[in-house]
């Protein structure tokens, strides 16, 4: 499973040294370059870290998506691989967005928690892939976990849409107080710029985590493969 | 295998493969069950005698090879096989809380059997179960239970059976009473399946024999061409060889 | 198949009738819920005529999960389940009969909760007991939609009982929100177009996941 293929090496190491320099350069625009923000002060810094953490957290969700539907209809363990990787990120992402959200509502709200749509999802969605993961934790055999993890991980995205539509009604007729100057409300092109380049380094980032997560999953899977050769 | 001899076999198996992961139950099995035989298939543990009855019943899927049942193809033609094999297993597949009528009853319908009710009178006698047609099945003894297996699995006249280590958990008595069924079975010519670890009981009841290990069929002759006594030497030392290879 | 779904089902409903297993334990459960509920609040108060749909469809919520996990593990126990599987039905007949009487159980004891429920908590259920009902079959479908799913599932699990509660619970939200704030529209005498505005959520999730467990049950069970 492991190959030592030189190009794709090389090209992942191409894509590490980008990533390292690409969070450099973001780093630099979120904290130099994006003017201050009116009301909210420097603290509103963290929303481009906030909603790219949301951004990649649906994208991993939505691989594990694809790959779980793949892995029904193909039944080769690959797919499983990066469904399992692509669940762990989208975790450690949404985990993530339920960290910076709190920090950034502190001072800004005087309260650590907002039952904003945004955040609700979140923890909704947190939920439902912390309980894919304990579903793959506790199932015996390889090809069970990965069979009963992808019926999970097509029903949990395919709720998703379902569970946004029942918080917004939600919210809807129980509002949260109106936040002045949100996140919404008319980005200077300074902040959009900066914006849109975090959400793209987030991206390459994710890509990044996906390769050494499923490399090691690879690994992994090798290893105990041999393992259970040696015991028979 | 001329194409004679293949419409004539009740099951018929090449090169069949089932796989988890890298590891091997079943390696290019080719096996045949002409009708009316019945054919013993032995092996030490993990030797893929489960898998195999698992495929053959359409519970497990192969990783590659062909399969045939009764001139159906297995990947194509689950639904019609399913109506012509019955299944007597280790486990019952028994509700406790219904009786030996309402479970008979049960896969009865199921199973679509005509004059199901005189179906299930015959069977009942036939396993001597009758004196027991209202009784909860939980009040049911482990050879009574499998007794009543037997009749749930021949209520839809199965043209093949298949038994996955029917003996199991079997007491003297009870045991006695199923080889002389099987008995019987064979004597009406019923195709069957056995597989089993009991040496004795399966040389005797099978028209042929053979010998998994590890996956690949070691062993398939006649039963007329073993000879008795030796056959469990034959069987230990091939089962030792074939555990020292990979 | 219709036939298929009616004699898996009616072969549950008998065996239920026999043992009583699932309906006396999800009902002894909800009531003792309702009564240590009624402890925790402050006897009299306003705060419990607004928590009343909340705490109604927590109790009908874990009794739910209570009793669905009853239904697999009765057919796996004695290897049943591949009975049913060496039988010439579909795959997704024994997910339809199994659908079908959990929801039956489920909502049974439901009835039998709620005007217990409505003593103790001096609640008005009559003037909207029809729009209740909608409620009631519309969440409860949904529950039982998903959670017939799940306990296929959680019954292969290591941790089997406790592996339902936490599949079900997250992905059951939408209907968890849409039965306690169209339950709350109810006894607050609002008008319909509320009631009917949450009701098309839990709707839409029951087709949905109809559709979704529809296809996917047959990976479940599967060996």
């Amino acid at each position: 499973m492991i190959k030592n293929n030189k190009t794709a090496n090389t090209l992942v190491n191409l894509l590490s040294a980008s990533v390292l320099l690409g969070m450099v350069v973001n780093l630099y625009l979120i904290f130099q370059f994006a003017p201050e923000e009116r009301t909210m002060g420097h603290v509103q810094r963290i929303f481009y870290f906030h909603v790219p953490s949301a951004w990649v957290s649906f994208l991993a969700f939505f691989v594990v998506f694809v790959y779980s539907i793949a892995y029904l209809w193909k039944r080769e363990q690959k797919y499983d691989i990066v469904a399992v990787s692509a669940a762990e990120i989208g975790v450690i992402f949404a985990t993530l967005v339920l960290v910076t959200g709190p920090v950034w509502a502190r001072p800004v709200w005087n309260t650590w928690w907002e039952w904003t749509p945004r955040l609700t999802l979140f923890l909704v969605l947190w939920f439902i892939y912390v309980a894919y993961l304990m579903l793959r934790k506790f199932v015996e055999g390889d090809e069970r976990v990965a069979r009963f993890s992808a019926v999970f991980g097509i029903v949990g995205f395919i709720d998703v849409p379902i569970v946004y539509m029942s918080i917004r009604l939600w919210r809807d007729i129980h509002p949260s107080p109106v936040i002045a100057g949100g996140e919404g409300s008319g980005l200077h092109p300074d902040m959009r710029i900066t914006l849109f380049f975090s959400l793209f380094v987030f991206t390459v980032l994710f890509f990044w985590l996906l390769i050494q997560r499923i490399r090691l999953e690879k690994i992994s899977v090798t290893v105990n493969e041999i393992k259970k050769q040696m015991a028979y | 295998m001329t194409p004679n001899v293949e419409r004539c076999a009740a099951v018929s198996t090449h090169r069949l493969s089932k796989t988890f992961g890298a590891q091997y139950a079943l390696r290019n099995v080719d096996l045949e069950v002409q009708a009316g035989e019945f054919v013993a298939i032995f092996g030490p543990n993990g030797a893929g005698k489960t898998t195999l009855i698992r495929i053959l019943s359409t519970l497990t899927k192969a990783t590659s090879g062909e399969v045939v049942i009764e001139g159906h193809p297995l990947n194509k033609d689950s639904g019609k096989i399913r109506c012509k094999i019955g299944v007597i297993g280790h486990q019952t597949f028994l509700y406790e809380n219904l009786t030996a009528e309402e479970n008979l009853k049960f896969y009865a319908r199921l199973y679509r059997v005509k004059k199901a009710n005189d179906r299930i009178t015959q069977l009942l006698r036939d396993v001597g179960l009758e004196t027991r047609r209202k009784d909860q099945v939980r009040t049911f003894s482990r050879g009574m239970q499998q007794r009543l297996s037997i009749a749930r699995s021949l209520l839809h006249d199965p043209s093949l059976l298949l038994l996955d280590e029917p003996y199991t958990g079997l007491d003297q008595h009870a045991s006695k009473m199923l080889t002389s069924w099987l008995t019987r079975l064979r004597e009406r010519r019923q195709t069957t399946l056995m597989v089993t670890h009991d040496l004795e009981r399966g040389v005797d009841l099978a028209d042929r024999i053979a010998i998994l290990v590890r996956g690949k069929v070691v062993f398939n002759d006649l039963r007329a061409n073993v000879d008795r006594s030796a056959f469990r030497q034959v069987y230990y030392d091939l089962v030792e060889k074939h555990n020292r290879q990979r | 198949m219709i036939h298929s779904i009616f004699t898996i089902a009616a072969k549950d409903f008998v065996s239920e009738l026999r043992g009583k297993e699932m309906v006396l334990s999800m009902l002894v459960f909800s009531l003792m819920v309702a009564v240590v509920f009624n402890f925790a609040l402050p006897p009299g108060s306003d705060a419990i005529e607004e928590a009343a749909p909340g705490i109604l469809w927590m109790i009908f919520i874990f009794a739910s999960v209570l009793g669905m996990n009853r239904t697999f593990v009765y057919e796996v126990d004695k290897g049943c389940l591949q009975g049913l599987m060496l039988a010439p039905v579909d795959r997704v007949v024994i997910y339809i009969s199994k659908l079908l009487v959990n929801f039956s159980f489920i909502f049974l004891v439901e009835l039998m909760v709620l005007p217990l429920f409505s003593i103790f908590f001096k609640l008005d259920f009559a003037t909207g007991i029809w729009p209740l009902l909608f409620v009631l079959f519309i969440n409860t479908l949904g529950l039982a939609i998903v959670g017939t799913l799940f306990s296929a599932i959680s019954v292969n699990t290591k941790t089997r009982e406790v592996m339902l509660p936490i599949l079900q619970f997250p992905v059951t939200v939408p209907i968890i929100m849409s039965a306690v704030e169209a339950t709350s529209a109810v006894l607050q005498g609002q008008e319909w177009s509320v009631i009917w505005g949450w009701s098309k959520i839990g709707i839409v999730f029951d087709v949905v996941f109809f559709v979704v467990a529809f296809h996917t049950f047959e990976f479940v069970i599967e060996e």
